[in-house]
């Protein structure tokens, strides 16, 4: 396989983007700091991806127009998935294994703010036997928790130390829309919302784009001085149903970490959009108890659909590039109550990269 | 005043769906006031029955009927309820394992406060008054105190007039924003003016403005008046009605290059029979009375010919 | 480093209709899937990850349904990626699931895209009301339709051109057991005879609304040793404009050229119309047949029509265009590109039944989407590919 970095991340995430569902305006300055990042310009780049959504916009080919932002005279090698962009970014890599291409910009948006997101991702259930009774994520992910908490996997105090430390981690970062941490006695006292869950357990609604740019080998060295080498790429997917799994594991996950070294990282950036799933998550990478967790703020300080997933390998390669970290791990999941989860294990070196 | 300008929009469907065998051999069941199971490879009994066996991949057949009674497995508050839930009140969704079956099944619980309900409870189907073999015939469960409160079961596997179809509607409302730069076009619009603005890079002049300019990806700046009269560069007559249409049929979609513009704007035309609508026919903006102007494009009611004589071929060939 | 060698070495189709009433969409899927894998001589159990691909998903109502279906698809356990490009996705999405193969990151790969149309309504989805626009919009007839009049202006073509490419499909499809449409008494005069639609486009000329699946595996070098038939991928490529810019060209956009350029040159092609056998191109209104005839090379610019016009297009011509059929007689959306890109393998396979182009060892799938702004294509072949 050859060796592909993360070379150029960029974000905004915000409580609520005034302007189109396409996410135009909010892409142009994300590009333009990748740009700035890498030295490069549009036409450095061999192939875009996007990751998007049609319902969270409400019209059929929302994706469409996002290529606009790209300036698209020439034409570019482009595709989109409809999926969180962090998937885009599978692709992406792939693209540049098959040697078609050495350089990828991946980019996702979306505006969860123009409907009622809660409700809007009911849609992606059981049309049949689960969509007609609109059943919002919150709830489900209401039920995965009480399951934890009633086996005994997790407990409330457990959820509220994520919080905590997520919320006290966020206020280092300029894109949290939901920061500052109390204390875990405190979070306890706040009310129930949808019992067993508080607010503050669940992310919040968030609008907004990021895009990370991949280059391979010399590509990368020749713009960064400590590139973030993929050594793993993996993903896997569970049964959506909600009876037909143990919503105290996450197998998928499991599966993509058994395909992917975990051996010695430090910093992993998990997207669990509900608090004890983080919880599932650190069980299933088996991650140790020095591993430092969502030192962004994780999902819970900020979650815009569809980039959630790709801010998280972003903030994880970020730690490759400050020094700060030799070895990282960057998660991606989609569906409800953990259903599909990716795994991006990324470092300072190209030894033990994926072969 | 906001940046930019916003409206609200509704996204309604009632969706088609066929069922196959399987979700209709489920849905049947429901119909008919009984709950049907399916048993997989691995001798689990799951409500709703899996389409597909999840070992062998095969098309479940193996189908049983299971207990509308059952014991809640996990449990969840709901207090804000959304649009199209059981209950526009506050209430509980459940995981419910009916007597009989291996696996929990997905629905609401009428209890009043969370104190009403815990994991172990017993709990019941309440059937909707009328039952068309949907999921929503199963109103929602209600908790039973004394097992000789439940209700008896259904009356057993019907195999008559299986259910096939089931229609679902879906509604989602939106707030739908333009972009600024479309903003700035429709407030345009609103004074009577029909605005564009000049990419800094290719200097084309896009009506409406772009947040990025398609060629380059640089945002359209600098704002241009163009003129209300144009030219036709292609059109087409449409004859066929569809749902949603908001123009009655037949009537001319064309695209007019506005003098002054690099790109053509679609918009309808009229005051001239549409046999007799050409390429390169030159025509004027024809607006709505002055009262009804909104932010739109709809303020322009159509597009008339001027009676000038048709544009060159080459001024607009390369807007084809 | 190069791509590794991969082959399509199965290929499945639903029945094609209107109305697939006796499958949920988990069935009309699997109904292709099934026919790829039996074609494959595999099973689920063998494959390592699967692609799904479809077009907007308001037209079944179900936001990302690859999720709800992974467990019916056999995705469970496994990775699975859903692609989405408007038009072009059949295209694109086996075109992603070669590159997981070509990559070596997978070995075998299925991949399946569908649509479900009779679960909706294409041109509702297509032209819901915007705030603020003026909804002049009429669905995907009456987006094209224009563009189709420009080329006519631009090109010359006798006005009938449309016309013989419905008939020819039409008739092709009669040889194609899964098409949707079989009508066996259209000519060009029955063609021409038909409602105007959205002039100038006549109703027999447009594509019908279909139900139905496509399902592709595609395998490694040394899987593909197993099959009597492997189709070997010798090129893909997508490429992507804007919907609408200055002075674009809508007919003959460059990104089509673009597209077609790198893959003749992928693919060792100097000379398309000599060396490609037969071609499965996204025809979903009859004019774009001579639009991306020229487009791709096939004709000089201004003269596709008058290959259309002289029967070489037929399955007895220079240059066979859609012998299955086509877009014009089936079209469930989101696999009516995956339906070309797979016919194309059918033929170089010797597989395509009374279709086949007899000797055909180099054929074009071609798909694309939007505006006219995605492109999607591939060169198969009979032989594994020298470089």
């Amino acid at each position: 396989m050859r060796d592909v970095a993360v070379v150029g991340f960029a974000q905004r995430q915000m409580e609520e983007f005034d302007g189109s569902p396409t996410c135009v305006e909010l892409l142009v300055p994300l590009f333009a700091e990748c740009y700035e990042q890498t030295g490069w310009n549009r036409h450095d780049i061999g192939f875009w991806c996007s990751g998007s959504s049609d319902y969270l916009a409400g019209r059929s080919f929302s994706f469409v127009s996002a290529v606009d932002a790209i300036g698209v005279i020439p034409p570019v090698n482009e595709s989109h998935v409809e999926m969180d962009a962090a998937w885009a970014l599978y692709e992406a890599w792939l693209k540049i294994q098959t040697g078609e291409v050495d350089t990828a910009l991946v980019y996702g948006f979306g505006k969860s703010s123009a409907g009622v997101l809660r409700r809007t991702l009911a849609l992606q259930l059981d049309p049949y036997s689960m969509t007609p009774l609109w059943p919002d994520t919150v709830s489900l992910a209401g039920l995965q928790a009480r399951a934890g908490i009633d086996a005994g996997v997790w407990d409330e105090r457990a959820m509220a130390e994520v919080v905590d430390r997520s919320l006290t981690d966020a206020e280092k970062n300029e894109y949290a829309i939901r920061k500052g941490g109390s204390s875990v006695d405190e979070l306890l006292a706040r009310p129930m919302y949808a019992d067993p869950l508080r607010k503050h357990d669940c992310a919040p609604v968030t609008d907004g784009a990021a895009a990370i740019v991949l280059a391979a080998g010399d590509r990368a060295r020749s713009v960064a001085d400590r590139p973030a080498w993929i050594s793993g790429f993996a993903h896997n997917v569970d049964p959506i149903s909600m009876g037909n799994r143990d919503l105290t594991r996450s197998p998928s996950t499991a599966a993509a970490a058994s395909q992917v070294d975990l051996t010695g990282v430090e910093v992993a950036e998990l997207h669990a959009p509900f608090s004890h799933q983080e919880l599932v998550l650190r069980t299933e990478l088996g991650l140790a108890d020095d591993v430092a967790l969502n030192p962004s703020g994780g999902p819970l300080a900020g979650n815009p659909m569809f980039t959630g997933g790709l801010i998280r390998l972003g903030e994880a390669a970020k730690r490759v590039w400050d020094g700060s970290a030799d070895k990282v791990l960057g998660h991606a999941t989609s569906g409800p109550a953990l259903q599909q989860n990716l795994l991006c294990v990324m470092g300072s070196t190209t030894e033990g990269a994926q072969s | 005043m906001p940046r930019t300008l916003s409206a609200p929009v509704t996204v309604a469907f009632d969706y088609t769906r066929s069922t196959g065998p399987v979700i209709g051999r489920f849905l049947t069941g429901l119909r008919d006031g009984v709950v049907v199971a399916g048993r997989t490879s691995d001798g689990e009994v799951v409500v709703p029955p899996l389409e597909y066996d999840p070992v062998t991949h095969e098309a479940t057949t193996g189908f049983v009927e299971v207990s509308p009674v059952g014991t809640v497995t996990s449990w969840t508050w709901v207090p804000e309820p959304v649009k199209g839930q059981p209950f526009d009140r506050p209430f509980a969704f459940a995981l419910v394992t009916l007597d009989g079956a291996t696996r929990p099944f997905f629905h609401a619980v009428d209890v009043a406060s969370p104190d009403e309900i815990s994991t172990g409870m017993r709990v019941q189907v309440r059937w909707a008054p009328e039952r068309v073999g949907a999921i929503t015939d199963i109103a929602c469960f209600e908790p039973i105190g004394d097992e000789a409160d439940a209700r008896p079961a259904g009356g057993g596997l019907l195999e008559d007039h299986l259910v096939t179809r089931v229609v679902t509607p879906v509604s989602l409302d939106y707030l739908y924003a333009a972009s600024p730069e479309e903003s700035a076009f429709y407030r345009g619009l609103n004074e009577g003016r029909i605005l564009g603005q000049r990419c800094p890079t290719c200097q084309k002049v896009y009506v409406p403005p772009r947040s990025a300019c398609p060629a380059d990806g640089t945002p359209t700046a600098e704002e241009v008046e163009v003129s209300q009269t144009g030219t036709i560069t292609t059109f087409c007559i449409v004859n066929v009605p569809f749902l949603g249409q908001k123009i009655v049929p037949p009537y001319v979609s064309a695209y007019v290059l506005l003098d002054g513009a690099d790109i053509a704007v679609l918009h309808l035309i009229l005051g001239v029979p549409a046999d007799e609508v050409r390429m390169g026919m030159r025509v004027k903006a024809v607006w709505k009375p002055r009262e009804e102007w909104t932010y739109s494009l709809e303020n322009i009611d159509h597009f008339e010919p001027t009676g000038d004589p048709d544009a060159d071929y080459d001024t607009y060939r390369h807007h084809l | 480093m190069g791509k590794l060698p991969a082959a399509v070495v199965g290929v499945g189709q639903t029945h094609h209709r209107a109305k697939r009433e006796d499958l949920s969409m988990a069935g009309l899927c699997r109904e292709a899937m099934d026919r790829a894998l039996a074609d494959a001589n595999l099973t689920l159990d063998d494959i390592d990850a699967i692609v799904v691909g479809k077009a907007p998903d308001l037209f079944e109502g179900v936001m990302m349904p690859e999720l709800y279906l992974a467990e019916a698809l056999g995705a469970v356990g496994k990775p699975l990626l859903r692609v989405h490009t408007a038009g072009s996705v059949g295209g694109s999405t086996a075109i992603v699931a070669s590159s997981l193969v070509s990559s070596g990151v997978h070995k075998r790969v299925l991949t399946v895209a569908y649509e479900k149309q009779s679960e909706s309504n294409a041109m509702w989805a297509l032209s819901v009301p915007l705030p603020f626009n003026m909804p002049v919009h009429a669905g995907a007839g009456g987006y094209f339709a224009p563009h189709v009049r420009s080329y006519i202006r631009r090109s010359g073509a006798p006005t009938h051109v449309g016309a013989i490419v419905a008939a020819k499909d039409r008739q092709n499809a009669l040889k194609n057991p899964y098409a949707h449409l079989h009508n066996k008494d259209t000519t060009v005069e029955s063609v021409l005879a038909s409602q105007m639609l959205w002039d100038p486009i006549r109703y027999d000329e447009t594509c019908p609304s279909s139900d139905g699946a496509c399902a592709l595996v595609i395998v490694d070098e040394d899987t593909a040793k197993a099959s009597p038939n492997p189709a070997w991928i010798h090129g893909t490529v997508m490429r992507s404009e804007a919907t609408s810019a200055a002075e674009r060209d809508q007919v003959n956009p460059q990104a089509s050229r673009d597209a077609a350029a790198y893959l003749w040159k992928q693919a060792g092609i100097t000379s398309p119309i000599d060396e490609i056998d037969m071609a499965e191109i996204y025809v979903p209104f009859s004019w774009f047949e001579p639009m991306w005839l020229e487009s791709l090379g096939f004709a000089e610019e201004g003269s596709g029509w008058k290959l259309s016009e002289s029967g070489a297009t037929a399955m007895t011509g220079e240059i066979p265009v859609n012998c299955s059929g086509g877009v014009l007689s089936s079209n469930p959306i989101g696999a009516s590109g995956m339906l070309r890109f797979g016919e194309a393998a059918l033929q170089v396979r010797g597989a395509a039944g009374e279709h086949q182009i007899d000797g055909a060892r180099k054929a074009l799938g071609h798909a694309y989407g939007g505006g006219s702004q995605f492109f999607a294509m591939w060169v198969v072949g009979a032989d594994k590919p020298t470089s």
